[in-house]
């Protein structure tokens, strides 16, 4: 408060945003969580730059070998390199996480928006609606999906992303529909939501301009906690075989064929090398996520 | 209170509705053929084929078998499967089992995971809330299948504490896999907890409480913790129907028959009725944990009581 107290004519208010970033670019967590996020982007976009192994072409004479110096995380049941796989594996993940948080968010957030301003009849179709995916579990109804619309081996990868995408953002939307919904109902009463529409603005410009951003911080900060579940989501359909299909490179999939207890027992490094890649990236969305909240909520600092 | 419970009871109509309908056409849209395979390596006969399908109900159209299966529900018959067991007695064999592993799951929620979000919420900043956050985010970043099979190669392979497998679904098999299946909400529970119990612990009526000259312990008891248990208790209710789901994948890696891998072998083989069936009393099971959460609020909450 006292901020705004001292703040004179001359010097300009800063924005939330602007404080924000004061705050978060001091915390190291940030920039640990940066560093992971942009290392695990620029793998997804080109993986050539951090390997020059091919992960598809596979000796068995190499089986299971160790980590060595020629392949620094070995090499895995078909003699795969272990490191190409991990590398080339990133950029299914990461596209799955990212479009799945989107399309959520977009969706939940504008039927949110949509239920929260309205109200009435069009608050009560929609919530019902929302309830009703709700009530399937999403590991449930994804695996259902999945079997019912297999993803052949021959697919290429953007169909298998938009698949999964789809069917995660068909179950996942009502969480941040119910966001949204909650937090614009937050915002409409306030005073200067009821100014501008003594002002004469119609409700198109109130939504857009007063209450859809003052209503957004939650949802921001969920999409990117949540972009993290989604990676481990689809990395679990992978592991029941409804997921992307074994032809494309992915975490999921290698961690998958690593997990049988006989594996973990005499060739762990080929679980520990993609399960750690996908920890990490999963654990780089969510301190990301948690950092925007405590930086964005000032009743924490 | 009445008068609420009754109208959230008919919201449930439309719920229930939509989700049978949508896993019942999921499971109608099921590719493959259900009789292939049944009449040993040669196909089946056409009249054979032709009885079976007239015999199960698949020749009419969806949505009449959506509207008889629906009748037979209100009935409480949830169908036979292509084999010839009523469905009500496969799933009353295996949901026991699946039962104990949720309560395993709930109740290491309310003791580990509130239990830590209150120790990290006192002490906050020092080193047992570190350890807290830190452990928690590592187990919500680890997916669930890579948690249940090292715990499976450490704690009964390697050190031989626990069963490996839970073939007989005891108290004891069960202990492990429910744990795991547990792990991810009880790491949010006490995430949740934590975050809400530091919260109120900086609220102005803990502040007054201890100007009053209340003992730490009391004001914080309470004061602080009543109101900041209240999102945990509202997280763990509605957490019952993802454990559900969640069970497929637990009881896949440690082997036990319970209704999570009666969905997997239901989906792989086939069997759309056993699939619906046993969907939809995760479903009715869901709603009824919802609501009773809702209910439990209001009690709890004098600001929430639904006149």
């Amino acid at each position: 408060m006292s901020e705004i107290v001292t703040t004179t004519a001359a010097e300009r208010p800063r924005s939330l945003g602007a404080d924000a970033w004061d705050v978060m670019r001091r915390r190291p967590l940030f920039w640990v969580a940066a560093v992971l996020v942009v290392l695990f982007v620029a793998m997804a976009i080109a993986p050539e730059l951090f390997t020059t192994k091919d992960p598809r072409s596979c000796d068995l004479a190499f089986s299971r070998q160790l980590p060595s110096a020629g392949a620094i995380f070995g090499y895995d049941f078909q003699g795969c390199d272990i490191f190409a796989r991990t590398v080339y594996g990133a950029r299914a993940s990461i596209l799955v996480g990212i479009f799945t948080a989107l399309a959520a968010a977009l969706l939940g957030g504008l039927l949110g928006t949509l239920a929260g301003y309205l109200g009435g009849a069009v608050d009560a179709v929609l919530s019902r609606i929302a309830d009703i995916f709700f009530s399937i579990p999403l590991l449930l109804g994804a695996i259902v999906v999945g079997s019912v619309v297999p993803l052949s081996p021959n697919s290429p990868l953007w169909r298998c992303v938009i698949q999964i995408v789809l069917v995660l953002v068909l179950f996942g939307w009502p969480n941040t529909f119910r966001l949204m919904r909650g937090s614009v109902m937050q915002v409409k009463p306030n005073e200067y939501v009821q100014a501008a529409r003594a002002l004469g603005a119609n409700p198109f410009r109130v939504t857009t301009s007063h209450i859809v951003p003052n209503a957004l911080t939650p949802l921001i900060v969920v999409s990117t906690i949540d972009l993290g579940s989604y990676i481990a989501t689809e990395a679990t359909l992978s592991f029941l075989g409804v997921g992307l299909p074994g032809t494309i490179v992915s975490w999921g999939r290698d961690i998958s064929a690593a997990s049988g207890i006989g594996y973990i027992r005499n060739a762990p490094h080929m679980l520990l090398f993609p399960a750690a890649a996908l920890c990490l990236t999963v654990l780089a969305f969510i301190i990301l996520g948690e950092v925007v909240r405590d930086a964005l909520d000032p009743k924490l600092r | 209170m009445g008068k609420y419970v009754v109208r959230r009871l008919l919201m449930m109509i439309p719920t229930f509705l939509g989700a049978t309908l949508i896993i019942f056409y999921l499971s109608f849209a099921l590719p493959g053929d259900p009789t292939a395979g049944r009449c040993g390596e040669r196909p089946c006969p056409a009249s054979y084929v032709e009885w079976f399908r007239s015999h199960y109900g698949l020749d009419k159209p969806f949505l009449v078998q959506y509207g008889i299966y629906m009748g037979r529900l209100l009935t409480g018959d949830l169908g036979t499967n292509y084999y010839g067991n009523t469905v009500i007695h496969e799933l009353a064999i295996r949901y026991p089992t699946t039962l104990k592993l949720a309560v395993i799951a709930i109740v290491a929620e309310i003791l580990i995971g509130i239990g830590a979000g209150i120790l990290a919420g006192i002490r906050r900043g020092r080193f047992i809330d570190s350890l807290v956050t830190i452990s928690t985010l590592v187990v919500i970043a680890i997916p669930v299948f890579v948690l249940g099979s090292l715990a499976q190669m450490v704690f009964g392979i390697k050190l031989k504490w626990f069963p490996v497998t839970a073939g007989d679904g005891t108290w004891g098999q069960l202990l492990l896999p429910g744990l795991v299946l547990g792990s991810l909400y009880v790491a949010y529970v006490a995430r949740l907890t934590r975050t809400n119990l530091v919260e109120n612990l900086r609220a102005d009526y803990v502040r007054t409480a201890y100007a009053k000259g209340m003992q730490p312990a009391r004001a914080i008891g309470l004061h602080a913790l009543r109101n900041s248990l209240l999102p945990s208790i509202t997280y763990i209710g509605a957490s019952f129907g993802a454990l559900l789901g969640g069970a497929i994948v637990t009881e896949r890696i440690f082997n036990i028959n319970g209704v999570g891998s009666l969905i997997y072998r239901s989906i792989s083989q086939r069997d759309g009725t056993t699939l619906v069936g046993a969907v939809v009393v995760i479903v009715v099971i869901y709603m009824v944990m919802t609501l009773l959460v809702d209910l439990l609020y209001g009690l709890l909450d004098p600001r929430l009581r639904h006149e």
